[in-house]
């Protein structure tokens, strides 16, 4: 099997794996990598997003062989004390209930807030309405992106 | 506050290390009566003693939270109800998720909205007793007498000479007191910590990612499983080739036992290819498996000439038919449901020759443990079960098939493994809401008195359909409640608030074509039933008249009933569980369609234990019942479900959330449970605003399919 060369969270890997085997499960089963998500593998729920680059991605569809020579961020790497604001901003908020989908609610709404700091209620809905939450923490997510977009 | 993701008996006497307070109580018996103090921790080993609260030398108070966590927020409020007696200083309480121990702990299951009203005795005795034998020490220490000092956030005071010490100062000490009978517990209006909001102690680990759900757990050298289940219920395995999912990369062996055909390999990617080329052949079991075609002339059929169980009468049904000036008449039906927690299901096992390891998400360990104990023939004691934290439950968790998969999987290949089902497994091959109709009558006579109510309900493999003792019996004079029930291949299972999460809907959806017909208010007409129900009962009333009063009033107040103009608002009460619930709906119409804007919903759940708990489990009850009233829906052909994921199958997401407010009525009667009876109300609040805003009865789930919701 090849071996790629990645970079997540600014440090460097080189996972021995099938070049289609999809980054989600090459952070999980072989790097340890296991906050991000796998909820439904079809990138229809949003758990599994993760940055390429920046860009928010479903890193369950996204074959290792196409991340090559980009900078990948998981939930982990999305700053180094847990206090990006959004983090701080969902404690603050009490958004969470079982927590599952939520490292994945933070990786979009990061790439959000990245491009757009101060989104109306309606841009959020729409870079949101890929993720779902199945205890229904809607509300406070909605919440914690305004929260944490006055901090930016 | 934190938690901690190591969670054996092991690591949480590591905890301790300088030794300190700790108390071993016994949940099993209702008062909590026999606390031990164990300041030895060699001797707590020995003593196998399991159901902690410590108080370690730094003042850190360590909490193990007996039942599993799937986001209800147990860990939190179970901690918070100790900590209040205790008068613990709330930032020095650290949380852990003991591991499954029935010696030690009484119902360590999460069901039936049941983990608070159980357990609230036993956790407030267990923070006055440590609190009673602290301030003893204190007493002791100072010479002076116990009555005179007090205690406050972590620290024993003696108010007259300003004398303090904390808790952890006093912990080693306090080991040796004698554990008192019958200690005093708070009076509800000295609570600082119960019905505060308080944040879930698991936060920091969540928003980091940190390793917390069943599906993370990796051991060393354990290898990957998935199963390739029959498609189509009511199939099972003619023929299997296997041999060129076995000749993958990646891939120990493939193994065929019961219905299942198991892939086992060195990672879940290369499990996942390889389980795509096995060759299966399936053929029937037996019937025909059956359509959902099939179960609507089967409902229908059933519901005209089914071998019925009655399941409550009252008066003289037929009479009052007979006699009726006008009669109503309607059917409501409902579709299969798939739970879908976010994590699917998985678990890890380790059938060694001298015991089984088990580690996961499960709903319910013990039962999970006596079946894995039957199945493989070895004694219960053998067998330990680390409960990780859930991601989601909504009752596909208490089933425990897949907990039992994975111990006979183990024990075949001999092997560590993780069994991890696909979202489809779990779509396809899961178990379901069961699919229902209902059929209601109501007889008005000639004065326009409700005299004649029946509810026929018929379900698939539904266990029983009807909730016959709830309201409105026993405000109608006559009155039939009756049951028919349809057995099938396709398998079902407690889903969160069973029967009444659509019951709810249609009786409620129902009782107000009631009083349009009859002209009355739809809050009045209740409340008028609720007057008849308490003056003169028909039958026994096994609902609390004045609680389910309570929440229609102040739901009434709330949401400004009948007051506020350019909105229709849609009215719903049930009584679930133990707990009850009162919603307003409120929708207006958008280019020629309803849409819902806010829901209010009131809630008596007694006692409020975490106000932002609560919270949650309302705003959270509402949209899962509004979610699956609009949109969801499983179908099946010839045996095998039509939707396996969520592009087929529609949740509710961020862009359908209406405004949720939620109240509490503030009664003081003991905590009666929350994490159900939020959802039942609302697909009737609904659908009873959407008849308001477009004179539409919505009578079939999901609602999206009718066509006020079409683009003409």
């Amino acid at each position: 099997m090849p071996i790629f060369k990645l970079s997540i969270n600014g440090k460097q890997y080189q996972p021995d794996v099938a070049e289609d085997t999809p980054l989600l499960w090459v952070l999980r089963d072989h790097l340890g990598l296991v906050g991000t998500k796998y909820g439904c593998g079809i990138a229809q729920c949003g758990a599994c997003t993760v940055h390429v680059n920046g860009t928010a991605v479903r890193s369950c569809v996204l074959p290792v062989s196409s991340v090559k020579n980009s900078a990948v961020t998981t939930i982990e790497g999305l700053s180094a004390n847990g206090d990006h604001p959004l983090q701080t901003a969902w404690d603050e908020v009490d958004v969470a209930q079982c927590g599952y989908c939520q490292s994945g609610q933070l990786m979009t709404a990061a790439a959000l807030l990245k491009k757009n700091p101060h989104p109306s209620s309606e841009e959020i809905n729409n870079a949101m309405q890929g993720n779902i939450c199945r205890c229904g923490a809607y509300h406070r997510i909605h919440e914690a992106i305004k929260v944490a977009s006055k901090k930016i | 506050m934190s938690t901690n993701t190591q969670n054996s008996r092991r690591d949480f006497l590591k905890t301790l290390t300088s030794g300190g307070l700790l108390l071993g109580f016994s949940w099993l018996d209702t008062d909590a009566a026999v606390p031990v103090a164990i300041a030895d921790l060699l001797a707590a080993e020995k003593k196998g003693f399991n159901s902690y609260l410590s108080i370690d030398t730094d003042g850190i108070i360590t909490i193990l939270s007996p039942n599993p966590e799937l986001g209800q927020n147990i860990m939190t409020s179970f901690s918070m109800i100790i900590a209040e007696e205790l008068e613990a200083d709330w930032t020095k309480v650290k949380v852990i998720q003991a591991p499954l121990d029935t010696k030690s702990f009484d119902r360590q299951l999460t069901g039936g909205s049941g983990a608070i009203p159980h357990s609230w005795k036993r956790l407030r005795t267990a923070g006055a007793t440590a609190k009673y034998m602290l301030i003893q020490a204190a007493a002791n220490q100072w010479n002076l007498p116990a009555s005179e000092c007090s205690a406050k956030k972590g620290m024993v005071i003696h108010a007259q000479s300003g004398k303090k010490l904390s808790y952890g100062s006093l912990a080693v000490q306090a080991a040796s007191i004698e554990v008192p009978k019958n200690v005093p517990l708070k009076d509800r209006k000295d609570f600082t910590l119960i019905g505060k909001l308080v944040k879930n102690v698991a936060n920091k680990s969540i928003v980091t990612g940190k390793p917390l759900f069943g599906l993370d757990f990796y051991r060393e050298g354990m290898l990957y499983a998935m199963i390739q289940r029959p498609k189509a219920f009511g199939t099972k395995i003619k023929s299997v080739d296997s041999a060129a999912a076995k000749a993958m990369p990646g891939i120990v062996d493939v193994v065929v036992f019961k219905n299942n055909v198991a892939v086992v390999g060195k990672s879940t990617w290369e499990v996942t290819k390889a389980r795509k080329l096995l060759v299966i052949e399936y053929e029937n079991d037996g019937g025909t498996p059956e359509s959902t075609s099939d179960h609507n002339a089967i409902f229908s059929n059933l519901l005209d000439n089914g071998n019925v169980t009655v399941k409550r009468k009252n008066g003289d049904v037929a009479a009052a038919f007979a006699n009726a000036a006008k009669i109503i008449k309607s059917e409501y039906q409902g579709p299969f449901l798939s739970h879908s927690p976010m994590e699917p299901m998985n678990f890890f096992a380790h059938v060694r020759p001298d015991g089984v390891e088990l580690v996961g998400p499960t709903q319910t360990p013990a039962s999970a443990r006596i079946a894995t104990s039957k199945l493989l023939g070895i004694p219960e004691d053998k067998i330990t079960l680390q409960i990780t934290r859930l991601g989601g439950g909504f009752g596909r968790r208490l089933k425990f098939d897949y907990v039992v998969e994975a111990a006979e999987l183990s024990s075949i290949v001999k092997a560590p493994i993780k069994l991890i089902w696909t979202r489809e497994d779990d779509m396809t091959g899961g178990s379901y809401r069961p699919a229902v109709r209902y059929r209601f009558e109501a007889a008005i006579d000639s004065s326009g008195n409700l005299t004649g109510y029946k509810c026929r309900g018929v379900g698939i493999n539904s266990g029983s359909p009807t909730r016959e003792d709830n309201f409105p019996s026993g405000a109608i004079d006559n009155l039939l409640i009756e049951a028919v029930e349809h057995k099938s291949a396709i398998t079902t299972g407690a889903w969160r608030a069973p029967i009444t999460n659509f019951l709810a809907f249609a009786e409620q959806a129902f009782l107000d074509e009631v009083a349009t017909a009859m002209g009355k208010d739809p809050v009045q007409f209740r409340l008028d039933l609720l007057a008849r129900a308490k003056s003169n009962p028909v039958g026994a009333i096994k609902y609390d008249i004045a609680r389910m009063e309570g929440v229609i009033k102040l739901a009434a107040e709330k949401s400004g009933w009948g007051k506020k103009k350019g909105v229709s608002q849609g009215f719903s009460v049930y009584f679930s569980h133990a707990s009850y619930v009162a919603q307003v709906c409120e929708v207006i119409m958008q280019a020629g369609k309803p849409v819902i804007k806010k829901i209010y919903a009131i809630a008596d759940c007694g006692e409020v234990v975490n106000l932002g708990g609560a919270r949650q489990q309302v705003m959270g009850g509402v949209l899962d019942g509004m979610g699956h009233a609009m949109y969801s829906k499983l179908t099946f052909k010839n045996g095998a479900a039509e939707q396996n994921n969520f592009n087929t199958y529609r949740l509710i997401r961020m862009k359908d959330v209406p405004e949720v407010e939620p109240h509490f009525v503030n009664n003081g009667i003991e905590p009666t449970g929350l994490g159900e009876p939020a959802l039942p109300p609302t697909g009737g609040a609904v659908a009873n605003a959407i008849f308001k805003a477009t004179g539409k009865r919505l009578r079939n789930q999901p609602f999206i399919e009718d066509e006020i919701f079409k683009t003409t």
